[in-house]
């Protein structure tokens, strides 16, 4: 086999032996996260699922280290791979701790009690999601966030080679979603992990993976590392998003454009109209922005957002082109806006636009 | 490190009290009666110096073994109820509930009329190989149903419609019996410690005693299987077949409570949810052995209810078990629909 930990070789997975997702071939080595992608329904947890031998496989074979699924027993298994599902579990009268040491279950003996050994081991895992305070509360009686870590902390103790989550971010807020991925990127690193999940925030999903697999109907429509997955097209295309635009470098996405005639010629730059462009989304006011220079903030917003943007090369001055093509846009407008953007040698001629559209009885707006 | 005390200080306060309920409750059942005998009385046939008495013949021939088959029969209805309410992941499923002691109940009977026609005496044995089989057949019945129907409220349904049935088909049977067969079959099927052979104790004290033990040892799996089957089974448990091991052994459990009293109800719910209120812990491990103390206590102090609050006619088991047994239940489901 290959050098890599964890792979998969035209692996088809599915429910009742009818494949859903076909041709799924990833390698990972470890040290790596892997996060899939893709809308609701698409199969992120299937293939989750049979990966960790909760599905049972319909074609194709997974590697883990120099063994494969089908031949590992589940006692194999739990030594090198642990879990956190999206369902809640259901227990009573246990505390936080207790679940965590449920994770040393593959270590224990034929009572299942826990060695000194095995109990500094769960309380290393709860130091690591910083759950101390909660260590010894009902399971039952604490938060969605505080659960999820404490579930992780299991996994934890389970002492894994490679972690498989099914949305672990799902009913975090985002301080605890933010806390939870770190976690995640530290154990990679420090403990030189493998970490397969499914997550739907894709602007964490870009900063927090080294791989990205996008998932959507019956295959792997992509897979590659956020730098090459993260583009306008793919991600419009993965998720068929009609209405709104994404925004590959902010990793976010912006209403769909109010469409129309625009009135209003807004003049901004530095980043002051992306406030006021999203009020005149809101609004469904259709406008003009310029003259931007395509390496300003304003610009991407615009580009989303704005009828037509005037634009000029990052670093240049705005030249004489720019400037009458605004001009035109600003005579078709009865208002012009002004955000206030200072003026400096690269955008002298938007003040020269501001005096000529005040000379020629347009409405000024100072916001 | 001080939690870890207090714990244990529970545990052990809880598994003393339990100890010495059992030790009480099976002096006072052996002491109270229409004949009273004293405690002496029971030392004195304990240690073979009072042979021939007729106080030696009460205790010896009908309240020792009818104490002590409360004693191993309470703690594995309990038990029972235990182990289905782990499978299940309700806290209100039991063998009564789900219809498995009516099913016990069904096959016990067509076997006790059947074979006592045709065969002549039906020994104790295959009284639980009979109940066994109807345990079985009724939860294969209620895991049909929980394939189709996921909640578990339906379910519940599903296993008390299939207890009706049962017992409507216990009672057409019991209609066209012999007469000689009725009133022993009318009794037992009503539920009753009552008429214990030591043979049957000895049976009964075998069956359910190798059970629990092999339950306790079970007791790190079914730990597992407490976080659901996903993760159970994502620690090394082999859920197919442990799932089938703990049908079993909850089956043959119940099955022999009922091959010899009959069906008891409540006492497979209510049982477990005390235990574990009190120790304040679901850990199998300290609640196996718990559950079945519990369990014994609770039966032997409905047995002294039941045959003597309206002495010299007995009540039925159930009678006395539903009494203290439904409250507790329907307080539980109140608690969990306000949390």
């Amino acid at each position: 086999m290959s050098d890599y930990y964890f792979s998969t070789k035209d692996l088809s997975v599915g429910y009742n032996g009818k494949a859903l997702i076909t041709d799924i071939n990833v390698e990972l080595n470890k040290g790596q996260i892997m996060t899939l992608i893709g809308p609701n329904g698409s199969g992120k947890s299937t293939i989750l699922k049979s990966i960790s031998n909760h599905l049972r496989t319909i074609a194709g074979t997974v590697f883990i280290g120099d063994s494969t699924l089908h031949d590992m027993s589940y006692k194999d298994l739990s030594v090198k791979m642990a879990v956190v599902l999206t369902e809640r579990i259901k227990v009573e009268l246990m505390t936080c701790r207790d679940i965590v040491a449920t994770g040393r279950y593959p270590y224990t003996g034929r009572l299942g009690l826990l060695t000194d050994e095995d109990n500094k081991k769960v309380d290393a895992a709860i130091k690591l999601v910083n759950a101390e305070e909660i260590a010894e509360r009902d399971f039952a009686a604490i938060s969605d966030g505080q659960r999820q870590r404490v579930m992780l902390a299991r996994a934890i103790c389970q002492e894994p080679e490679i972690i498989i989550l099914d949305e672990p971010t799902s009913f975090l807020d985002i301080k605890h979603k933010l806390e939870l991925l770190d976690i995640l990127r530290r154990m990679v690193e420090e403990q030189n992990i493998v970490v397969i999940m499914s997550l739907h925030e894709i602007d964490l999903a870009q900063k927090v993976s080294d791989i990205i697999m996008c998932v959507k109907g019956d295959h792997v429509t992509s897979l590659g590392t956020p730098r090459e997955i993260f583009t306008k097209d793919n991600i419009t295309a993965l998720y068929d998003i009609n209405k709104g635009n994404y925004n590959m470098f902010f990793g976010s996405v912006e209403l769909p454009r109010p469409e129309g005639v625009p009135e209003t010629f807004i003049i901004a730059g530095n980043g002051t109209g992306i406030d006021i462009f999203r009020e005149y989304q809101k609004k469904k006011v259709p406008f003009y922005a310029g003259v931007l220079h395509t390496n300003d903030l304003d610009y991407q917003v615009a580009c989303d957002l704005a009828m037509e943007v005037v634009s000029v090369p990052a670093f240049e001055e705005i030249d004489n082109e720019a400037y009458e093509k605004a001009k035109a846009l600003i005579d078709k407008c009865k208002t012009v806006v002004y955000t206030g953007v200072a003026f400096g040698t690269a955008n002298r001629l938007n003040k020269d636009l501001l005096e000529y559209a005040k000379g020629n009885g347009k409405e000024i707006l100072n916001l | 490190m001080k939690d870890n005390s207090r714990r244990i200080g529970r545990y052990t306060l809880v598994f003393a009290v339990l100890i010495i309920a059992v030790i009480v409750i099976t002096v006072l059942n052996i002491v109270i009666g229409s004949v009273n005998i004293s405690v002496g009385d029971i030392i004195g046939v304990l240690f073979g110096n009072a042979e021939g008495t007729t106080q030696s013949g009460i205790i010896w021939k009908i309240r020792m073994p009818r104490v002590f088959m409360a004693a191993i029969l309470g703690g594995a209805l309990a038990l029972s109820g235990f182990l289905l309410q782990t499978f299940f992941a309700n806290p209100i499923a039991g063998p009564y509930i789900l219809g498995i002691s009516s099913g016990a109940k069904l096959f016990v009977s067509f076997a006790m009329i059947i074979v006592t026609s045709y065969v002549g005496h039906v020994g104790s044995f295959e009284l639980i190989v009979a109940a066994f089989l109807g345990s079985l057949a009724s939860i294969g019945f209620v895991l049909l149903v929980s394939r189709k129907v996921k909640r578990m409220s339906m379910l519940l349904v599903a296993g008390i419609m299939i207890g009706y049935i049962c017992t409507a088909i216990t009672d057409f049977v019991v209609t066209f019996a012999a007469d000689s067969d009725i009133v022993n079959l009318h009794n037992w099927s009503k539920g009753s410690f009552s008429g214990m052979s030591w043979s049957s104790v000895q049976t009964a004290f075998f069956v359910v005693i190798i059970t629990s033990i092999i339950v306790f040892l079970l007791s790190k799996p079914i730990g597992a299987f407490q976080l659901g089957e996903a993760y159970a089974q994502s620690v090394g448990v082999n859920i197919q077949v442990f799932k089938v091991v703990l049908i079993l052994l909850s089956s043959i459990l119940s099955a022999c409570v009922t091959a010899f009293a009959g069906p008891i109800s409540f006492v497979g719910i209510a049982v477990p949810h005390l235990i574990k209120l009190f120790l304040k812990t679901s850990k199998p491990i300290i609640v196996i052995p718990a559950v079945f103390l519990g369990g014994s206590v609770f039966c032997m102090g409905c047995d002294l209810i039941a045959r003597t609050v309206f002495a010299p006619s007995e009540l039925a088991i159930s009678t006395v078990t539903a009494i203290f047994g439904a409250p507790i239940v329907i307080w539980m489901i109140i608690k969990r629909q306000t949390r």
